[in-house]
């Protein structure tokens, strides 16, 4: 699939589904696969290869993740709309119970736990619940299904899971993490320096001490939500991965590979719910923690 | 792990869906759903009320009974009293209407007795007056001797 007309190997076949399609920029003066060295200025264009997409370095976007992660949430903001639009205090029925489930879900899970008076954090929590869940969800599709339809389409790389992007994580962790910061200086003031300063030796000969250990303390935060979703969801799509390698072994490995696919994503289905709880309520606790005074 | 352009680009559509989150999409549904919850809050609240009035009800209708039910007692035992007194009444009339008729009937028979009797006495003087006439038509005198048992009729 990777390198047509060539024999493919199990690892091509891996290293394939786990490429980006990237659009960026190639510095000026790379030689591009077929040859073509790029001229003066760099060049915009589809990345062939793990070579060039590390040679685009920061100046290239994921088109695939970012699409579909868009994409996703898209359709999270027109399917609740839909239901926002037509929500009334009559008996509700089908989809907009549903809806009304996940939002009163979500509603308990922040009183819960936020106790400050906040209009952002519900709608914050509910984005990141269920947008989350959806880019988690596109993992149960079969992993050759869309690849190989973008492939017929002409498109060399498909990965249809946002959420094993860490560059998909780690931008909701970091949105969450300014959150944190701009609520933190907000509610607390000079409080926040005085929480990053003086704790946890309250002397002044301390501070610098105390400084290192808050703020590793306080990016280990961003870092931990953001990873966390990503190392879950590789994982869980790599495995996947192996497992629809394992089909092309042999036709002894084809029941067991199936049993594996099935077993799989129904533990999966628990996992990407999970790590969509997780990321939520991990915000909702960073940002009540953000309101409160020590 | 690349991190390139797509992190930026996440970043904004984070903020995009979330701020469209806040805006178009919370607000109504949640307001909804309150709206619900203090429909149905009414609605129980309305109901308790319900029956707490439907229980003050019975609570009054059973004391209004029993009331009803003492007063109608009351009227029985008064009228049952009265009752006994008309008759204790009559009974006393009767007594004495009976005792009067008594000694208007005996006052008669004394009346009728001594009439009789007079009557009687009449009679028998007359008789003895017959007989002594016969007696004594040859030897007294009628009117001569009338006077003088005139005279002893009276005496008696």
């Amino acid at each position: 699939m990777a390198a047509a007309g060539q024999e493919q190997t199990v690892s091509d076949y891996i290293v394939h589904h786990l490429t980006n399609l990237t659009y960026g920029k190639l510095p000026e003066g790379f030689e591009r696969y077929d040859g073509e060295t790029v001229a003066a200025g760099g060049h915009w264009t589809f990345a062939h290869g793990a070579d060039e997409i590390a040679a685009m370095g920061f100046n290239a976007i994921h088109v695939d993740s970012l699409g579909w992660s868009i994409g996703l949430g898209i359709i999270f903001c027109a399917l609740f709309r839909w239901v926002a639009v037509r929500a009334s205090a009559e008996t509700p029925s089908g989809l907009i119970n549903f809806i009304e489930m996940i939002v009163e879900f979500i509603d308990n899970q922040v009183k819960d736990t936020f106790h400050g008076n906040n209009k952002l954090i519900a709608p914050l929590s509910l984005t990141i619940f269920v947008w989350v869940f959806l880019m988690n969800l596109m993992d149960l599709i079969p992993v050759d299904v869309v690849p190989e339809l973008m492939l017929l389409a002409g498109v060399e790389y498909q990965k249809i899971v946002p959420s094993t992007d860490p560059n998909i994580t780690m931008g909701m962790a970091i949105g969450v993490f300014v959150l944190m910061l701009f609520y933190s200086i907000k509610v607390k003031g000079f409080g926040f320096v005085k929480e990053l300063t003086m704790n946890p030796f309250n002397h002044w000969a301390f501070i610098p001490v105390n400084l290192f250990m808050e703020v590793v303390g306080l990016l280990a935060k961003p870092f931990s939500l953001g990873l966390r979703l990503f190392g879950n969801m590789y994982a869980g799509e790599m495995i996947f991965i192996l497992i629809a390698a394992l089909f092309s072994a042999g036709i002894f490995w084809l029941l067991p590979a199936a049993l594996l696919q099935i077993g799989w994503a129904i533990f999966h289905i628990l996992v990407i719910t999970l790590q969509a709880f997780i990321f939520m309520v991990l915000t909702i606790v960073y940002l009540s923690m953000a309101h409160e005074d020590h | 792990m690349n991190i390139n352009l797509t992190i930026i680009g996440q970043i904004l559509a984070f903020i995009a869906f979330v701020a469209f989150c806040m805006r178009y999409v919370w607000p109504p549904i949640l307001a909804a759903m309150e709206e619900r919850q203090q429909k149905i809050a009414d609605g129980l609240a309305a109901a308790d009320r319900a029956s707490h009035d439907l229980e003050l009800a019975q609570k009054e209708a059973v004391d209004r009974l029993s009331e009803a039910k003492k007063e109608a007692a009351a009227i029985v035992e008064a009228a049952n009293k009265r009752a006994a007194t008309v008759v204790d009444e009559a009974k006393v009339a009767a007594v004495a209407e009976a005792d009067r008729v008594k000694e208007l009937a005996s006052a008669e028979v004394e009346r009728e007795k001594a009439q009789a009797k007079e009557q009687l006495l009449t009679q028998v003087s007359t008789l003895a007056i017959a007989g002594a006439e016969k007696v004594l038509a040859a030897e007294i005198d009628a009117d001569k001797h009338a006077a003088l048992l005139e005279q002893l009729v009276k005496e008696q």
